[in-house]
Parts: structure tokens; C-alpha cells; sequence
């Protein structure tokens, strides 16, 4: 596949190990993956695959056992939990499968409140969360609160709230998995048109349809990565899949 | 410096967020946010009602004691704590006309001195009316000026009405009401027990005394020495020293000329006390102390009960919030952040409550002193409105501590699998 210039995510030898009892759990055995500026990669795996472990760490929510992961050229593994935060609040942007709202909040606070725990943006918070929201195409939904939205507007809320911190990377955790097909390809559209505006973006599914939208498809099991291919490249089906084994490119 | 201001400004930020997302969060579980406090509202309504009823007393009291004069010496008898007179009847300690005699030479830190004599309760007559409970007291002149009563209405006993035993007498004006005699009642005579008394003056009455506001007591005053035509008097006298600063060397040389004149020998105890209203406020303060240090300790345990309740629902809330907690430090909130945000929640509560209970505090205490006259002076002092709230938000802080902890360390991934 063709490299773009710059380099966001570098993961060199990634592994995390659980300790259930006296059992050890490689959760990621080895994994290295480089991700540059404006690409849309698609992570697919059954369920104990590693796939949510690699979601977890690429948004700094856990830290590995061993190796590294440097994010923007930073190394992340020796930061601070507090320094993490930061990390987390001015780089990545969260969308989970069940939204994650605040229900008594408005959809306006909702997407402001990562800019409360932001070091530059609190002063600007209302008039950011309000283009951002224009943005998904909410912009005249912004007084309703969640009980009041639609599953693909709370859905659209959660990514504008994902967004509004101008983040290196958008990691969206099986963003369509709650909703009707309908729904969910409105909302696949909307992270085209992202990616079109130049948002880098990570999407972790199993769905095979979800994740022919990505440009670049990784494959995992048990714990390494299996396959990292474009997508026009990547096998369709399992049974391809197994045939087709891929080194990582380098 | 910059750093300082930096972390300053975003203290001051994740505060504004806290309180309004306490707020928001009191405001969407009312009903349990209202039980939850009610513990920290009893606690502050009681301590500020009773404080202020306190106060209030105090105040009273104070201004009875100004009316009396701060350098005003009570002289009494009364059977000693040891010796062999510690049993003695009261008639034999008793106080004779002449142990006070010439004391204002001897004591020169004396102003004023005079002796009482009361000969106990009368019923009073004039034509058809009458009125029990008179009280027949002798006095000298001195008395109007060191019991701050003066004669409101014709003259005070002269030296001729003393010496002659005259057969006549000062009303106070509540008396006078109760026989109906006129305003202007000097001249008239009134029959008292079976002597009749020409009334002379009207003299003020005393300031009403706590507690007995609502009784019919009347007074009457004779010059001192017509009170031993009609009976055995009960001597006792007053004595107002030259200044406050002096009274209690003014106390010393009363109690060191009446031993002399009573024959009291070395060694012996007194049988008469000399007492200044410095002493009775003193007793007053202490006593006001001790409710205040008991009442105090009564609202510390029901503060600390609401306190518990407080922890309690904050838990509650920290396990019904966790996914909410999760998405938080997921965004980006840092230990500290979530910690505030609890901490301020549990102390916003408490304030709430500490508000309302100042309030009901307050409706407490008007009803207090609309209810009962002498507590008029009831009023709950800043200081303890300031005491309430600092003490319910400390509350807040120390019982809130642990479930914010609690919080702050939730792991976030954990955190957003709870279900």
C-alpha cells in the first residue's frame, strides 16, 4: 500500500498479558502496526481476537506489557497516568457501540464536555461544539437531550463529541452495532465524508459490510495481527482469509 | 508563575463544571437528594435554633443586668457549708438593723448602701376592691438609686418618715391598676394586712424578671423601719460599689466589717454571703456554656448520622454512574478531575442541606420568640449561620472523600464494560 508522509500511530512489538490466576493471557502477542495521517483502516476479529485489547491501547486506555507505542512521535509507554489523559483528551476521539450519552445532559453538553477537561478549549467550548454538530448535520438538534434523538442521531452526537477536541485519530468501537442497517449506512457515510475531510480513522467491527468502507483492512487472531491489507486486496470470507496468510508491510 | 496561573485557572474551571454538575445531578434525583440531606438539615436547624435561643437569652439577661447595674453587691444571710452553724435555724443567722451600721464609713469602696426588710405577702384593700399577693418590703432611699427604680409619681420617704415610723408607703403602678385608684392616687390611703398606709409615691416597676412576666405579684414599700411594726422583717441589704473595677474590694470589706459586727471569730465561716451580679452573670455564662457544649454535642452526632447518609448515597451514585465515570476518563478527565467532581457533588449536598436547615433554623426561632415574650430578644448570630455551613461542608468533604476516591480509581475500561 502506499505510505503517506506522516506517521500517527507506531506500535513496535505491542504485547498485554492478563494474569487470571496463575494463567497468562496474551490478550496482543507482538504486534507492530504503523498508521499514517488520513488513512481509514477497518480492525476485524472474533470476539477474543485482541481486537478491542488493540482498540484499548491505540486510545491509551491501557498500557502494554511490553514494547512500544509512540503517538504524533511520542512514546506513550512511560507517560503518566495524568499525561494519558491529556493524551487522550487533545488526540483521540472515542465512538463506543452504545453512544455513551449523558441523559441528563443536552446534546450541546454532551459534545462539550471533553473540552472541560481540555487545557485550551474551555473558553470556546459552546461555539466548537456547536460547528462540530453542524458538522454531523445536527445543528438544529442541539437543546434536544439523548432520550430525545433518534439511535442514529445519539450516534452522530457521540462522534461530534469524538470530534470536537480536533483529534489525531477517531477510534469507533462497533459504532453501528446498535442500529438498523439503514442507519448504520447513514452513519458509515458520515465517516466518509470524514475521512474525505482528512480525519484519520479506526474503526473495530466484525461486520464484514462496515468494514468494507475502510481503505485498509487488519485481520486479528489470538492476539496478533493476521492480515493488513487494502481493501481492494483483503480476502472477502474467512475461508479466504485462512489461505491467505500476509505479512505486515513494511 | 505561569504554571501557578495555568493550574489556577483550571482548578477554578473543573469547579464551575463540579457545581454545576452536582447541581444538575441534585436536581435529577430530588427525591433522594431531599432524604438524603435531611440528617445535615435537623442538625443545622437545631444547633442555630438553639444558639439563637441562647443568645437571645444571654442578651436578655444582660440587659436585666444593666438595669440592676453592673456594680450592684446583694448582702444576705445564709447557714455556712461547714462549722457548727452549718445547721443553724435560719432566725438565728438572721441580719439585725444594727450590723450595718456606720458601714459606709468603713468600707470605702462602697457608694451606696441599703437595707431591706421584708415582711412577706400582704393582701391589700382599698373601698371594696382588694388584691393578694402584696409584697411589703422596708427600704431606705438608697434603694431607688442603686435598684434603678426610681419614684415615678410624688416623693420617696423622707428621714422623718424613718425615724417617726409613719405609716406610709410607695405603690407600684400595676397595683394601683388592680385596686383602681386614680392615676394620681397620692393622699389616698390603702389598708394593708390591718394597718392602713397613705400612699406617698408611685415607684417604677421592675424590669420584668425571666420566667415571671405573666404572674400577679404587686409590690409595696414602706420606709424600713415601719416594717417592724408589723412583724419580724427578713433583713438582707444592697450596696452598689464606687465602679465595677472596685466591686469585688468593695465585697471584701462588707464581708470584713459584717464579721466584726456579727461576731463571726477567726477561723469561722461566714453566715452570710456578699455576692455582686458580676458573680450571678459569670454562673449564667457557664451554665450557657454547658447547654451550648451539650446541645453541640447532640447536633455533632446527628451531623455525623446525615454525614453517613451522605457517604452512603454518594456510593450509590458512584456504582450507578460508572459507565458515565469511564466515558469521562476516556475523554480525557484525570484522577483529580472525577475526584472534584464527586467531592464537590457530596459537599454541594451538604450545603444545600446546611441552607435549609438555616432556614428552618430561622423559622424555629420566630416562633420561639413569638411564643413566649421573654425570648423576644431571639436571633440567630452570623457567626453561627457561618459555623452551620462550614461545618456541613466539612461534612461533605470528609464523607464524600471516600466514594470519590472510590471513583477517581475506577479503571476505564472496566469501568465502561459495567453494566
Amino acid at each position: 500500500m502506499e505510505k503517506a508522509e506522516k506517521l500517527i500511530i507506531r506500535l513496535h512489538n505491542v504485547a498485554r498479558i492478563y494474569k487470571v490466576g496463575v494463567e497468562r493471557i496474551h490478550a496482543l502477542d507482538g504486534i507492530d502496526l504503523e498508521l499514517s495521517e488520513n488513512e481509514y483502516v477497518a480492525v476485524m476479529g472474533a470476539s477474543g481476537s485482541g481486537k478491542s485489547t488493540l482498540m484499548n491501547m491505540l486510545g491509551c486506555l491501557d498500557r502494554a506489557t511490553s514494547g512500544r507505542y509512540e503517538l504524533d512521535g511520542q512514546d506513550t509507554t512511560k507517560m503518566s497516568d495524568a499525561a494519558l489523559a491529556n493524551v487522550r483528551n487533545e488526540r483521540i476521539g472515542f465512538v463506543f457501540q452504545s453512544f455513551e450519552l449523558l441523559g441528563q445532559l443536552s446534546a450541546l453538553k454532551n459534545v462539550e464536555m471533553p473540552l472541560i477537561y481540555s487545557r485550551n478549549g474551555w473558553w470556546s467550548r459552546r461555539r466548537r461544539a456547536k460547528n462540530v454538530l453542524e458538522r454531523v448535520g445536527l445543528g438544529d438538534r442541539i437543546k434536544h437531550k439523548p432520550n430525545q434523538l433518534s439511535g442514529g442521531e445519539k450516534q452522530r452526537v457521540a462522534i461530534a463529541r469524538a470530534l470536537v477536541c480536533n483529534p489525531s485519530i477517531l477510534l469507533a468501537d462497533e459504532p453501528t452495532g446498535n442500529l438498523d442497517s439503514k442507519t448504520s449506512e447513514s452513519i458509515l457515510e458520515l465517516f466518509d465524508q470524514l475521512y474525505r475531510e482528512g480525519q484519520t480513522i479506526i474503526i473495530v467491527t466484525h461486520e464484514e459490510h462496515v468494514a468494507r468502507h475502510a481503505k485498509r483492512i487488519i485481520q486479528m487472531r489470538d492476539g496478533r495481527i493476521y492480515s493488513d491489507l487494502p481493501r481492494d486486496q483483503a480476502p472477502a470470507n474467512k475461508a479466504s482469509m485462512q489461505n491467505d496468510v500476509q505479512e505486515e508491510p513494511e | 508563575m505561569k504554571a501557578i496561573i495555568r493550574m489556577l485557572a483550571s482548578f477554578l474551571r473543573l469547579f464551575y463544571q463540579s457545581v454545576y454538575l452536582a447541581l444538575a445531578q441534585i436536581w435529577a434525583n430530588k427525591t433522594r437528594s431531599v432524604l438524603t440531606t435531611i440528617g445535615i438539615v435537623i442538625g443545622v436547624a437545631s444547633v442555630t435554633a438553639v444558639i439563637a435561643a441562647l443568645t437571645g437569652l444571654k442578651a436578655k439577661v444582660l440587659t436585666q443586668v444593666e438595669s440592676f447595674g453592673t456594680n450592684t453587691i446583694f448582702i444576705f444571710p445564709t447557714q455556712p457549708d461547714k462549722g457548727p452553724k452549718r445547721h443553724a435555724s435560719w432566725w438565728t443567722i438572721r441580719f439585725l438593723p444594727e450590723h450595718f451600721d456606720d458601714i459606709l464609713e468603713h468600707c470605702p469602696s462602697v457608694e451606696r448602701f441599703c437595707r431591706v426588710a421584708g415582711v412577706g405577702q400582704y393582701t391589700a384593700h382599698y373601698r371594696e376592691r382588694s388584691a393578694e399577693n402584696v409584697e411589703v418590703t422596708g427600704i431606705e432611699p438608697a434603694f431607688h438609686d442603686i435598684q434603678n427604680r426610681p419614684v415615678a409619681l410624688g416623693r420617696t420617704f423622707s428621714v422623718i418618715d424613718n425615724m417617726q415610723v409613719r405609716p406610709v408607703c410607695l405603690i407600684d403602678p400595676k397595683l394601683r391598676d388592680e385596686l383602681r385608684l386614680d392615676r394620681d392616687c397620692i393622699g389616698h390611703s390603702i389598708r394593708i394586712g390591718h394597718h392602713a398606709f397613705r400612699i406617698v409615691g408611685v415607684i417604677e416597676r421592675q424590669p420584668e424578671l425571666l420566667g415571671e412576666s405573666g404572674q400577679d405579684r404587686y409590690e409595696v414599700f414602706i420606709p424600713f423601719k415601719t416594717t417592724f411594726k408589723m412583724g419580724k422583717p427578713w433583713i438582707m441589704a444592697f450596696a452598689a460599689s464606687k465602679s465595677t473595677e472596685v466591686t469585688e474590694d468593695a465585697q471584701a470589706e462588707i464581708s470584713f466589717f459584717l464579721r466584726r459586727t456579727r461576731n463571726i471569730k477567726p477561723g469561722e465561716p461566714d453566715t452570710f454571703r456578699v455576692e455582686s451580679v458580676k458573680r450571678f452573670l459569670d454562673t449564667f455564662n457557664s451554665i450557657a456554656l454547658m447547654v451550648t457544649l451539650v446541645a453541640g454535642g447532640i447536633v455533632g452526632i446527628s451531623l455525623l448520622v446525615g454525614g453517613v447518609g451522605i457517604m452512603n448515597i454518594m456510593l450509590v451514585s458512584v456504582s450507578e454512574r460508572t459507565r458515565e465515570i469511564g466515558l469521562r476518563k476516556a475523554v480525557g478527565a484525570k484522577k483529580s478531575a472525577i475526584l472534584t467532581q464527586f467531592l464537590i457533588e457530596a459537599v454541594v449536598l451538604c450545603l444545600i442541606g446546611g441552607l435549609v436547615g438555616v432556614g428552618i433554623g430561622q423559622c424555629l426561632t420566630m416562633i420561639i420568640s413569638g411564643i413566649n415574650p421573654v425570648l423576644d430578644m431571639v436571633r440567630i448570630p452570623a457567626w453561627a449561620i457561618l459555623l452551620s455551613f462550614s461545618f456541613s461542608g466539612s461534612v461533605g468533604i470528609f464523607f464524600g472523600m471516600f466514594p470519590a476516591i472510590k471513583a477517581a480509581r475506577l479503571d476505564p475500561i472496566e469501568a465502561l464494560r459495567h453494566e
